[in-house]
C-alpha cells in the first residue's frame, strides 16, 4: 500500500519500470528482463524473518534498518513490529523510538503513512512499552 | 591513522585520553598542549544521517552512574520508565532527533552575502585599475581614427560579398 503512494509520487522513479515487460514486481527489487522478479510479499516477509531471528545482535539490527531504510519505500507495519521486537530483545529503547522517527521521515510528504502505520502498530507499541516520538515531544523541534 | 580536527564531536572528550596516548603523544611533546581536536576516523564513529537511522556507535560513550543504572532498568519491562527516562535514553544514544538534524539553516544567506561583498570588492579593485594601472589607450581608438579605418576597410572592400563591405552601398556612399 505504501508502496503504491510512492510508485505514484514524483520521486518513485520506479512507476517507470511498471510498464517495461517482465518487471511486476516493486521498488527493491532489481530489474532485469529475465529471472523471478520477487513479490511485495515476498520482499515483506523475507524482512520479518530477518528481524524475527530471535539472536540477533546489535550489528545486524542496525544494518537491516539502514539497508530497509535506504529503500524507497515506506516499510509494511509488519516488518517495522519485527524491528521494534528486536530491539526488545536487545533492551535498546532507544533504537526503538529511532525507528519510529525514521519510517515517518520516508513517507516524506505523504502525510497519511504515517498515522497508518502507527495505528496498525499500536497493539505492539503498548505491549512493549515503546512511545512515539509524539509522546515524548521529539517530533517538534 | 586517519584523523579528523573535528569541533562538535560529543565523545571527543572520551577519545581525548585514547588519542593522547596512541598518536598525538609526539605533538604534545612538541608543543606542551594539545594543539587541536582530533577524531580517530579509523574507529567506529557516530553520525546523525535520515538515511542511515542507527549509527555505527552511540552518541554518548562515557556513561554516568545515573546513566548506566537507568541502562540497567532499560533491560526491565519499558512500561516501567517514565517519558523523561525514555527521553534520557534516546538521548544517551544519539545526539540529534529528526526534525533536529533536518532543520533548515540560514547558512546560504551568509553564503550569498559573502559572495556578492567580495564580487563588489573585486569590481572596485578592477575600477581602481582601470583608472590608475592602465596606461592609456592607444591613439587608434580616438573616433578620427576610428573613422579613417572605417574608410579604409570600405575602400579595399572588406567582405563584399556577404560581410562589411556588403552592408555598404557603394553608389549612393551610404549604408543600406
Amino acid at each position: 500500500m505504501f508502496r503504491a503512494a510512492v510508485r505514484l509520487s514524483f520521486s518513485g522513479v520506479r512507476s517507470l519500470t511498471r510498464t517495461q515487460p517482465g518487471c511486476q514486481a516493486l521498488l527493491a527489487s532489481r530489474c532485469y528482463s529475465h529471472g523471478k522478479q520477487e513479490t511485495e510479499e515476498e520482499f515483506d516477509a523475507r524482512w520479518v524473518t530477518y528481524f524475527n531471528k530471535s539472536d540477533i545482535d546489535a550489528w545486524e539490527l542496525r544494518k537491516g534498518m539502514n539497508t530497509l531504510i535506504g529503500y524507497d519505500l515506506v516499510p509494511e507495519p509488519k516488518i517495522v513490529e519485527a524491528a521494534l521486537r528486536a530491539c526488545r530483545r536487545l533492551n535498546d529503547l532507544a533504537s526503538a523510538i529511532r525507528i519510529l522517527e525514521a519510517v515517518k521521515d520516508k513517507a516524506g510528504p505523504h502525510k497519511d503513512i504515517y498515522p497508518y502505520l502507527l495505528q496498525e502498530l499500536k497493539p505492539t507499541l503498548e505491549e512493549l512499552g515503546i512511545p512515539t516520538p509524539e509522546e515524548l515531544g521529539i517530533d517538534k523541534v | 591513522m586517519l584523523r579528523l580536527t573535528a569541533g562538535r564531536m560529543g565523545s571527543l572528550m572520551a577519545r581525548r585520553a585514547t588519542v593522547a596516548l596512541t598518536t598525538s603523544s609526539a605533538r604534545m611533546a612538541s608543543h606542551g598542549h594539545e594543539v587541536s581536536e582530533s577524531v580517530d576516523m579509523s574507529k567506529p564513529m557516530y553520525s546523525d544521517r535520515r538515511e542511515s537511522p542507527l549509527p555505527d556507535k552511540p552518541y554518548k560513550d562515557v556513561l554516568t552512574p545515573a546513566d548506566k543504572s537507568l541502562k540497567e532498568k532499560e533491560k526491565g519491562p519499558w512500561g516501567q520508565l517514565s517519558n523523561e527516562e525514555k527521553l534520557a535514553l534516546y538521548r544517551i544514544s544519539f545526539c540529534k532527533t529528526y526534525p533536529e538534524m533536518n532543520q533548515k539553516s540560514s547558512e546560504w544567506k551568509s553564503v550569498f552575502g559573502g559572495m556578492f561583498f567580495f564580487l563588489g570588492l573585486t569590481g572596485l579593485l578592477v575600477i581602481w585599475q582601470a583608472a590608475y594601472v592602465s596606461p592609456p589607450l592607444p591613439r587608434t581608438f580616438e573616433p578620427e581614427s576610428k573613422a579613417k579605418q572605417l574608410q579604409r576597410m570600405l575602400d579595399m572592400r572588406v567582405n563584399p560579398v556577404e560581410g562589411f563591405g556588403a552592408q555598404w552601398d557603394y553608389e549612393k556612399n551610404q549604408w543600406k
